[in-house]
């Protein structure tokens, strides 16, 4: 399956983007039913993600999938059926089944082996739920092979098709059927005939445009009936004489060609029928309606039987001609609307229509977009350069013009921007997994799923996050005894939560377990010789020994991780993203870690400044306030360092120059300008620039795939006149501080 | 590069040559993107020394290498008269700021010749092989290894 020249490789893919959108759902419809939702229409989402699971994983004949699919889809019928209430036990068997079966299709998209003993458990407790007389017994996965696209599909199989609808639980409509979920829906014929009456041609309508419309959605041939025209002679000039006859072969289906007519549907003599396929239609006598073939009007040769309901011959007809005909010709197209499509199944909720769209095309637009914004940047300044007035239209159109970019660019952004949803409900199931391993019951409250983060963003962001929240569920929260002993519910809580904050998006991981052991954690840190003995650490330095690299290896066989294993790994992973992790931690009370992230590709606030004559933007988010350094705020603090007053608190003044490592420390920083900047974790540091040009968004242009990190650096972006001017960032300059503010006496006799 | 001198074992080979200092080198044009006029180049922060900056090339961050500095060679502050060879190599794209260039050459493959091993320039010397052009020694360099090495060091 893997052999990249397989026709089906890229439609197997498309196959698993959508389970995973189905299994979004499923997990969706699971929590709400979790929360007591459990209506009618809530159990429908779910049996119907589960069921074109199913319907879709037998057309790529992954016989495992669609057992375990059928086995759970039974039971949730039973669900729908009323047969079957659910109580807190059934649902969490329900997640496990949903946990279960997303490990199948994972499995089965990389074809890696499943956990045989895992299905079968849940399998059976399925089987225990409904009772033994529930539907029929498993099927045989052969018969969903019959209606696999594979190419060498031959009629006697579409029985199997008609075996499978009568086997299926009873459906809700002809759309979710079976077959719909899974057959292609190859190009239809339509014949229609189309008589206007002449107060269409009154009311100012034109069968034209209704033509131009038609070919819209399809190849359309068109004849023109002029048997009722009368001679000229007698011919009135305001009367219709004029019919059309009209072919249509499209994908879509009769209502749609309708809706075409919508407008003049009382005004015209309309009359759509559906053509089936001429041979192999008689193949399948059973499956077609009693009136078909007798009401046809076409007498086009291709055509020879006529169906009357076209929502089940949809079904059926069409393969079979697709068998027969063009079997070959069709392995590209058809299995493209092979995986279920949720827009086919008839759910209350409208679904949204949506596009697949290859992610380099979307970054080469928001690279494009950005271009735009820059050359938008130079040309405003070069028009403003020739000195004209003000209010000249050429100024006029420049703010439209920057409006616009504006507007361009938000929504070129927002195309890349995910909701975190997905991402939480991935971690839910860890909290599940996690829970049960050590005992413990959990309950994961999130918070701000919609809010939306770069793609990119989330996919890197799973890891480090399914790290995080292993260590809650692990070492945050405490056993049910210890915490009924505190006076704390038995149930622990992990709260998962996302928002956006000044431009960045923070996600925060709290539980209300019993804090960090700061006493427990310092011992080990020193047990390590990560710190001295004697070195006396704040709260906060001993919580961030945690991500020290090494700070615990001792149980990293465990699956579950230890608080500490690996923290380095999450802040690294994070770091790597443009991010920051921090933790806050009250004893007896929880702790909190705040993942803090850029909402990367998008532009960026900055303060244009100037340092040893480079450009250097800072984020204006980090930027408490700018400030000139007074002479008797400037206090020596070593040989190399000095800090600032400000206020009542001192703070450590970094020159960027040296920091950077542009230029040697100025002799003198009085009157200096210096940036405040606020860190997530309330410490601050004083940054000296030379000169502060402009505060305006600029674009950001990564420096890590052209050429690497660039300690300090965040980014880079181009300015107005073409250049490339970096972005600093503020805190990892901070962490890798050298704070020399001085020449040291060794510079100052060399130099 | 080696892939393709071996592909075509017969037939021609097309180099693009450029001095740096005084020194002449060449380059299998296929990797050469463009060659584009000096312009000031942002200098990175902790870059090591042969990496001259970036530049914005159309939209994109481009990072320099000083091949004079990168080759051992004094390098001297850079001025309008020289040029950056954009080249690429698989999915790096630099620019490398040479003296000047010079010409384009069809050399028959079978006319290079590999370098002899000389011990005491280990480390800077990225020559993949040398031909004669009208008497003089053209280097050929071997732009993976000098730039492999780069972005490592820069990473």
């Amino acid at each position: 399956m893997s052999d990249p020249n397989d026709p089906m490789a890229e439609i197997r893919v498309a196959f698993f983007q959508e389970c995973e959108e189905l299994l979004e759902a499923l997990q969706d419809g699971l929590t709400s039913m979790e929360d007591g939702s459990g209506d009618s229409e809530t159990i429908n989402v779910v049996f119907r993600a589960v069921h074109s699971i199913k319907g879709g994983a037998g057309a790529f004949g992954l016989d495992e999938l669609v057992q375990f699919a059928h086995r759970f889809e039974t039971t949730m019928d039973a669900v729908r059926a009323g047969e079957l209430t659910v109580d807190t036990e059934a649902l969490k068997l329900f997640f496990r089944a949903a946990d279960v079966l997303s490990d199948i299709v994972r499995a089965s998209r990389d074809a890696l082996e499943t956990d045989q003993s895992a299905i079968l458990a849940v399998c059976e407790e399925l089987i225990a739920l409904t009772g033994a007389d529930a539907e029929e017994d498993e099927i045989d996965p052969a018969e969903f092979q019959a209606t696999g696209l594979t190419l060498d599909l031959d009629l006697p199989d579409l029985d199997a098709l008609d075996d499978i609808a009568v086997d299926l639980p009873p459906l809700t409509s002809a759309d979710s059927l079976f077959g719909e979920d899974t057959i292609a829906r190859e190009p239809s014929k339509y014949t229609i005939r189309f008589k206007p009456t002449s107060e269409l041609y009154a009311t100012g309508n034109e069968p034209l445009y209704l033509f131009r419309t038609l070919r819209e959605i399809g190849v359309v041939k068109i004849d023109i009936n002029t048997q009722c025209l009368p001679e000229l002679s007698k011919l009135e000039p305001e009367n219709s004489y004029l019919e059309w006859q009209l072919k249509i072969e499209t994908e879509e289906n009769e209502n749609q060609i309708r809706e075409v007519f919508d407008f003049v549907s009382d005004i015209c003599d309309l009359e759509i029928k559906s053509n089936g396929m001429d041979a192999e239609v008689s193949c399948l006598p059973d499956i077609l309606p009693n009136e078909a073939a007798t009401d046809q009007v076409v007498s086009s040769s291709e055509v020879s039987n006529a169906i009357a309901t076209p929502a089940q011959t949809e079904n059926l007809a069409p393969s079979a001609d697709q068998t027969v005909e063009n079997a070959s010709d069709n392995a590209a197209e058809i299995p493209l609307e092979v995986s279920p499509k949720p827009a086919q199944t008839p759910p209350a909720t409208k679904p949204r229509a949506t596009v697949r769209v290859d992610l380099e095309r979307v970054d080469r637009l928001v690279n494009l977009v950005g271009e735009l914004v820059i050359n938008q940047a130079m040309l405003s300044q070069s028009v403003a350069q020739i000195g004209l007035p003000s209010n000249t239209p050429v100024f006029t159109g420049l703010d439209e013009l920057q409006q616009l970019t504006r507007d361009i660019q938000d929504s070129v952004m927002m195309i890349r921007a995910q909701p975190v949803k997905s991402l939480f409900q991935r971690m839910a199931r860890i909290v599940r997994e996690a829970s049960a391993d050590v005992g413990k019951t959990v309950r994961l409250k999130t918070d701000g799923d919609a809010t939306e983060v770069d793609k990119t963003v989330i996919e890197r962001l799973a890891d480090p996050l399914t790290h995080m929240i292993r260590n809650a569920v692990d070492h945050g929260l405490e056993d049910s005894k210890t915490r009924l002993a505190n006076g704390k519910p038995e149930t622990g809580e992990i709260t998962l939560s996302a928002r956006h904050r000044s431009g960045r998006v923070l996600i925060e991981i709290s539980d209300d377990g019993a804090g960090i052991d700061r006493k427990k954690v310092l011992k080990k840190a020193q047990e390590k010789e990560l710190v001295t003995k004697d070195g006396q650490l704040t709260d906060s330095e001993i919580d961030n020994l945690l991500f020290l690299p090494g700070f615990s290896t001792a149980d990293k066989i465990s699956n579950l991780s230890g608080r500490g294993v690996g923290m380095d790994v999450v802040r690294s992973s994070i770091q790597a993203l443009g991010g920051r992790v921090s933790i806050n931690s009250t004893p007896g009370k929880g702790t909190t870690f705040s993942i803090s992230l850029p909402l990367t590709l998008a532009v960026l606030d900055g303060m244009v400044t100037q340092v040893a004559g480079q450009t250097l933007v800072v984020p204006l988010n980090t930027i408490e306030e700018t400030l000139t350094i007074g002479k008797s705020d400037l206090n020596t603090l070593g040989p190399q360092t000095s800090v600032l007053k400000v206020r009542n608190g001192f703070v450590p003044l970094l020159d960027l120059g040296t920091e950077l490592g542009y230029r040697k420390p100025k002799p003198d920083y009085v009157d200096s300008i210096v940036l405040l900047i606020a860190h997530e974790d309330g410490s601050r540091a004083a940054l000296v620039v030379d000169e502060i040009n402009d505060q305006r968004q600029v674009v950001i242009k990564g420096l890590q795939e052209s050429y690497g990190r660039v300690p300090g650096i965040a980014a880079a972006t181009i300015l107005g006149d073409g250049q490339i001017a970096l972005i600093l960032d503020p805190v990892d300059i901070v962490a890798g501080a050298s704070g020399r503010t001085k020449l040291s006496t060794e510079t100052a006799l060399a130099g | 590069m080696s892939n393709q001198l071996s592909n075509s074992k017969t037939s021609e080979i097309e180099l693009l040559s450029f001095r740096v200092g005084e020194q002449e080198f060449a380059l299998d044009i296929m990797s050469v993107r463009e060659i584009r006029g000096w312009t000031r180049a942002t200098p990175l922060p902790h870059s090591p020394p042969f990496v001259r900056g970036v530049i914005n090339l159309r939209g994109t961050v481009l990072p320099i290498i000083d091949l004079a500095a990168r080759l051992g060679q004094h390098s001297t502050d850079p001025s309008e008269r020289n040029v950056f060879i954009v080249v690429q190599s698989g999915e790096e794209t630099v620019g490398l700021l040479v003296d000047a260039v010079s010409d384009i050459l069809s050399i028959k493959t079978e006319e290079l010749q590999s370098p002899p091993e000389m011990a005491a320039d280990t480390n800077n010397i990225f020559v993949e092989s040398l031909t004669i052009v009208e008497d003089r020694m053209l280097r050929v360099l071997d732009l993976r290894a000098a730039l492999l090495s780069s972005s490592s060091e820069a990473a």
